[in-house]
């Protein structure tokens, strides 16, 4: 009997009733089952890391509550283990949140979970670092450093659940050893059986975007059709002992599986597809062959695997001084050419009111913005298709200091009375960096593990 | 996909130019300072053209103004796709850049406004 794969969300900041339909499913299909919740990225961490430090108290998933709250006890009473990377920068308080809700809710002694060992912070001198392929950046100096984190794979989520883990909570794991986790433990898999394991990962790495892979982010009105965005099935996987796996989501939901959508997930992400490296295995995606077997039903077939690698990925989090950001809005006649003057008066001002180490960066949305580089070189190649249109321009910089960005923003605040005319809905923000690299430890240098939740220790 | 839509001058070797992104649908992802972006024809018969014509050196072209400085390419035949790996073109990566969109994940669309030259018979 196949083993079935819930997805519950795909991202920090995901639709946090998504999960209700999958659960109900899961238990309308009786089978063993695992939902699991995949919050934390590049972005999240680091935003985990900051918020940490501004309150102890926090730096784990901020929705955390509402995304649980409409289906633990349903999951705890249907013997469906619930895993999950929102523990994000502080797993302890996670682990005491579930801990709570599960007392309110009537799931008294429900049994949670914890993986250890992803926290490198304290010893990362001592460690053999090397950086990571694509990175460019040199390991920050002691001061600056917030956090080191491995990307942890499969083995201590296992055993979490091996101790009877309802709920396993972790922080950085590689996002797809969520779902690898329930199937070695159900299937049996062996830690050297890497066509399994690597499929395993894929069931992993399919489910783990939520509904990327069920026709959300696919719509492209007119060419790729999507119906019933609005409510979305979240997938749901099924995979097989001998690790074939099917695509799937809950009946009378919205969305679709076809093909298409899968080929997009498979490879989102994923650099080179013959050597795509999980903490687990390396797999290869070279020979992956895509059926439809039904209606939002695909099969995904011929993932190979190899030895795992002997390296870790590890991202380090360290000051990145502050960001400001700061807007203002021209429309009707003759707007663009009024954006374009308040961008060139901002410029000149900048030079001589804010310090040279200022990096700063101007578009004009509407005419062009995110396709740009930081110099604005569309900006100036760009033909408008509309000099009448309704524009926006936008300030983004930053600097060690506060004030400095704040004097960058209150420039273009000063644009209401000193600008071009008819400018409006000034909006301005700014937020403390956490800038990211990513280095490679030694996989012998990693000691991961799992403990329950108030077991041995008291947190 | 009804390529007699399809109008604009036919060029010397009888062939008309077109979007991209009628023919073919992408995503974006990203680790670090480093785009993948996927690439798929809707009709596995234009296959071999995306491989002719969207190559290493074209995608570098299109993502010069951004610093980007190597794609390497990866041909998925049984995908009728393939998976295009372009370096130092996040402008410091979703923690790093001040553009709106540090991720990246727009730019699959800015690939998609390559244009791609297609027989008059369609394939």
């Amino acid at each position: 009997m196949s083993f079935l794969l819930g997805s519950g969300a795909g991202f920090s900041g995901d639709r946090t009733d998504a999960a209700s339909p999958v659960v109900a499913e899961l238990i309308r299909r009786g089978q063993p089952a695992a939902l699991i919740f995949e919050t934390l990225g590049e972005r999240t961490l680091a935003a985990a890391h900051r918020a940490m430090r501004e309150d102890p108290q926090a730096g784990f998933e901020p929705l955390l509550e509402e995304l649980l709250e409409p289906v633990l006890a349903d999951c705890q009473r249907h013997g469906i283990a619930i895993l999950g990377n929102f523990g994000a920068a502080n797993v302890a308080g996670a682990c005491r949140l579930v801990h709570d809700l599960a007392a309110r809710q009537g799931c008294g002694g429900l049994r949670i979970g914890r993986v250890h060992g992803d926290d490198v912070r304290c010893r990362l001198e001592s460690l053999d670092l090397e950086p990571w392929e694509a990175e460019t950046r040199a390991l920050p100096a002691g001061e600056a450093l917030i956090s080191a984190n491995v990307y942890l794979g499969a083995a201590p989520l296992v055993q979490a659940l091996d101790r009877g883990a309802e709920v396993v909570v972790t922080g950085r794991v590689a996002d797809p050893a969520l779902f690898l986790a329930p199937l070695v433990r159900h299937h049996g898999w062996a830690w050297d059986d890497w066509d399994r394991l690597a499929a395993g990962m894929m069931a992993g790495h399919l489910g783990e975007c939520g509904a990327q892979v069920s026709g959300g982010y696919f719509a492209d009105p007119g060419y790729k059709e999507v119906a019933e965005l609005a409510t979305l099935g979240y997938p749901i996987i099924e995979v097989e002992a001998d690790g074939r796996l099917v695509v799937t989501k809950p009946a009378g939901t919205g969305g679709c599986i076809d093909a298409r959508t899968v080929k997009e997930q498979l490879l989102y992400e994923v650099h080179d597809p013959g050597h795509y490296l999980t903490p687990d295995v390396v797999v290869d995606l070279s020979d992956v062959v895509i059926n439809e077997l039904g209606p939002d039903r695909v099969e995904v077939q011929g993932i190979r695997g190899k030895p795992a690698p002997a390296r870790l990925k590890t991202t380090v989090c360290y000051d990145g001084g502050w960001q400001g950001e700061a807007e203002i809005s021209y429309a009707g006649p003759n707007a663009l050419a009024r954006a374009r003057l308040a961008v060139a008066v901002l410029q000149e001002r900048l030079r001589f009111r804010a310090p040279a180490e200022l990096r700063t960066r101007l578009d004009i949305i509407g005419h062009t913005s995110v396709f740009d580089d930081d110099s604005g070189q569309l900006r100036r190649q760009c033909q408008p298709t509309d000099p009448a249109g309704d524009y926006r321009v936008r300030l983004a910089c930053e600097h060690a200091e506060r004030r400095w960005v704040e004097r960058a923003a209150q420039e273009l605040l000063a644009l209401y009375c000193a600008g071009p005319a008819g400018g409006g809905g000034v909006r301005r923000h700014f937020q403390r960096r956490v800038h990211t690299a990513s280095f490679l430890v030694r996989r012998d240098d990693v000691t991961a593990y799992a403990s329950l939740y108030g077991d041995a220790e008291h947190e | 996909m009804n390529e007699s839509a399809f109008s604009g001058p036919a060029d010397e070797a009888g062939r008309v130019s077109m979007p991209l992104h009628r023919l073919a649908h992408a995503r974006a992802g990203d680790k670090g300072d480093r785009l993948n972006l996927s690439l798929f024809a809707y009709d596995p018969r234009h296959y071999p053209l995306l491989l002719e014509q969207i190559t290493e050196p074209r995608v570098l072209a299109l993502f010069a103004h951004r610093g980007a400085s190597r794609v390497r390419r990866y041909p998925m035949p049984g995908l009728a796709g393939m998976n295009l790996v372009i370096d130092d073109v996040l402008q410091g990566g979703v923690n790093g850049a001040l553009n709106l969109d540090g991720h990246g994940k727009t730019l699959s669309f800015l690939l998609l406004e390559l244009t791609v030259a297609l027989p008059r018979d369609g394939h």
